[in-house]
């Protein structure tokens, strides 16, 4: 028989892994190994607890099942991360994020039905509370960030093909929309199903025996992160996705409590305050309040009326104004994302680069579907590091720029939010506006996610190039090689 | 075992400690770091694997799986995708990020 110390110590080195893991992960000449880290913690977690499973009731693990899962999970996880296109990535960080929680939320109703199944439940006192307190938590917070998460993801999809229905010409079947649906009224009914699911846990510890309370409890979480997602539109996302982030952590941190293990305590904490970190960096880049981003509906009722036109400009005019030009600053948005525009547009700074022109990158902390977002798909496109620049310090270079391209951003760079007033009212902008020519590339005048109307689309300086982003940019690059 | 108040009170105090610990450690990332990071975090998150094993185990004690030991399987599952699925896509974005640095600095 082991100490049950050894086992402590294994545990304690683990959590220790995670910290540096974490903190080495926060600037970019430590992150591969920060990375590293975290993985042989986990490695060295597993390890700890097998052993002790093994040494403490040798025989009756049932290894066929422990190794098996184990290996299906790791071979499924590996042919995700390996197949994934860095344009499915926001995608696929939510679903593995309500893995997590589900996985905690799991463990949590396992922990109950097998103590139920052995008749193994605490004498009323405070070993009842504690652990049937942390279950319902675990369940509370585990099931809604499993359908929260399953909803993000679909969002950030987009939508879906309906299996079954006729192909059209081009072999593809029905697409709809993923619907984003929230009626102010939808907050009175997830403030009940939150208070119904905390009353449920109190329930359950006064009627451990009634399962009743349980799979009721299991309910309601469920259509509590399904109804908590459903109403936030895409331009939120960033905030939704690091905020279940922070979820899939707490969740995590429950589960310690309810098997009593520190260093699912430790991991999942530190996860939960790192998401949560990025939610308010994130809440902060849109100048609003995190409530207001999860409870109030945003641009969708007083869209503007768009009175004004432009006339689009064609790739060869741009080109043209593309000669001779000293700096270019490129302004990404979730456009370039949706077209997967992002190796053209290393491309065109290529083709410009061979002119002697400075090119670097403007990149403002919400472009995009999640935090970073712009970032992963111009690294996957091979651009270096150093020209991704962040909102605050290309603004002060603004000036000096000659042409600013805009490619599928529009709230990000209007300049109605310097005037404070509105939806986008005070929200830290690109100085797109301050460059000698602002070229859009867009497929129409059409207002953003805020529902404000652009004035910069009007300003003379201003050139639209009307289209997909790609073809766009396609069309730019051969327009430049002519001239 | 039994839950004690005195392992209750040491439980949460790690648990706030650690929270501290978290807002402390990553006060300041850079933006090219949001994804990897989040992703990275939510690997470790998958920590809840260590759950499910013990669970797998002591579902069994009971002589037969029953509904317990088959959600311990599918959390099994589950944690483990999460932690190396986890670990294996942001290995594949810093190294985007980080080789690109590299073949700069032999230029």
């Amino acid at each position: 028989m082991v100490d049950p110390v050894v086992w402590d110590i294994g545990y304690l080195l683990s959590a220790a892994l995670f910290i540096f893991g974490i903190k080495r992960l926060s600037s970019p000449k430590t992150a591969p190994s920060g990375n590293r880290l975290g993985a042989y913690g986990m490695m060295l977690a597993v390890a700890v607890t097998l052993v002790r499973m093994e040494s403490e009731s040798p025989g009756i693990i049932g290894w066929e099942l422990v190794v098996g899962g184990l290996a299906l999970g790791a071979i499924i996880g590996a042919i995700m991360a390996t197949k994934v296109q860095m344009t499915g990535m926001p995608e696929m960080v939510a679903l593995f994020n309500g893995f997590g929680g589900g996985a905690s939320a799991l463990v949590g109703l396992s922990e109950v039905l097998g103590r139920l199944q052995s008749g193994n439940i605490p004498e009323a006192g405070i070993g009842l509370y504690g652990t049937w307190i942390a279950i319902g938590m675990t369940a509370l917070v585990g099931w809604i960030t499993l359908t929260g998460s399953l909803v993000a993801m679909m969002k950030l999809k987009g939508g879906f093909y309906i299996p079954l229905t006729k192909k059209d010409d081009r072999g593809r079947r029905k697409w709809v929309n993923f619907p984003t649906w929230g009626p102010p009224w939808l907050n009175f009914v997830k403030a009940l199903l939150l208070v119904g699911g905390l009353a449920l846990v109190v329930l359950t510890i006064q009627e451990p025996n009634n399962t009743d309370w349980i799979y009721a409890l299991v309910a309601v979480s469920c259509l509590l992160g399904f109804l908590f997602v459903i109403p936030i539109g895409g331009a939120d996302m960033p905030v939704v996705v690091s905020l279940l982030n922070s979820l899939s952590g707490i969740a995590a941190a429950f589960t310690g409590f309810v098997i009593g293990n520190n260093v699912l305590i430790i991991a999942g904490s530190m996860v939960g305050a790192a998401g949560l970190v990025l939610t308010f960096v994130m809440c902060k880049a849109m100048n609003r309040t995190l409530p207001a981003v999860l409870f109030k509906s945003f641009g969708g009722g007083g869209r503007e009326k768009r009175t004004r036109t432009k006339v689009g400009s064609d790739p060869e005019e741009v080109a043209m104004v593309c000669d001779g030009i000293a700096k270019c600053i490129i302004v990404p948005g979730y456009g370039m994302a949706v077209s997967q525009a992002q190796h053209a547009v290393k491309e065109f700074a290529d083709l410009l680069e061979a002119m002697d022109v400075e090119v670097k990158y403007g990149i403002h902390p919400v472009a995009g579907r999640m935090p970073g977002h712009m970032n992963v798909l111009l690294a996957e496109a091979n651009v270096p590091y150093e020209q991704l620049i962040e909102m605050d310090d290309i603004n002060s270079e603004m000036s000096e720029c000659d042409i600013a391209l805009v490619l599928g951003a529009n709230d990000t760079v209007n300049p109605v939010a310097r005037s404070g007033e509105g939806p986008l009212g005070g929200m830290p902008i690109i100085d797109a506006d301050k460059a000698r020519v602002v070229v859009f590339i867009k497929r129409s005048l059409s207002v953003g996610y805020a529902g404000v109307d652009n004035p910069l689309f009007y300003e003379d300086s201003t050139m639209m190039l009307f289209g997909d982003g790609k073809q766009m940019m396609v069309e730019l690059n051969a327009a430049i090689k002519e001239l | 075992m039994v839950l004690t108040l005195a392992a209750l009170i040491a439980s949460i105090t790690v648990f706030v400690l650690a929270i501290f610990l978290g807002f402390e450690l990553i006060s300041k990332v850079p933006p090219t770091l949001h994804t990897p990071l989040m992703s990275g975090a939510n690997a470790i998150s998958g920590i809840t694997i260590v759950g499910a094993l013990i669970l797998s185990n002591s579902a069994f004690n009971a002589g037969d799986p029953g509904t317990a030991a088959t959600l311990a399987f599918i959390a099994l599952v589950m944690a483990t995708i999460n932690c190396v699925g986890g670990f294996m896509v942001t290995n594949r974005m810093l190294e985007m990020i980080a080789g690109k640095r590299r073949k700069k600095g032999g230029d």
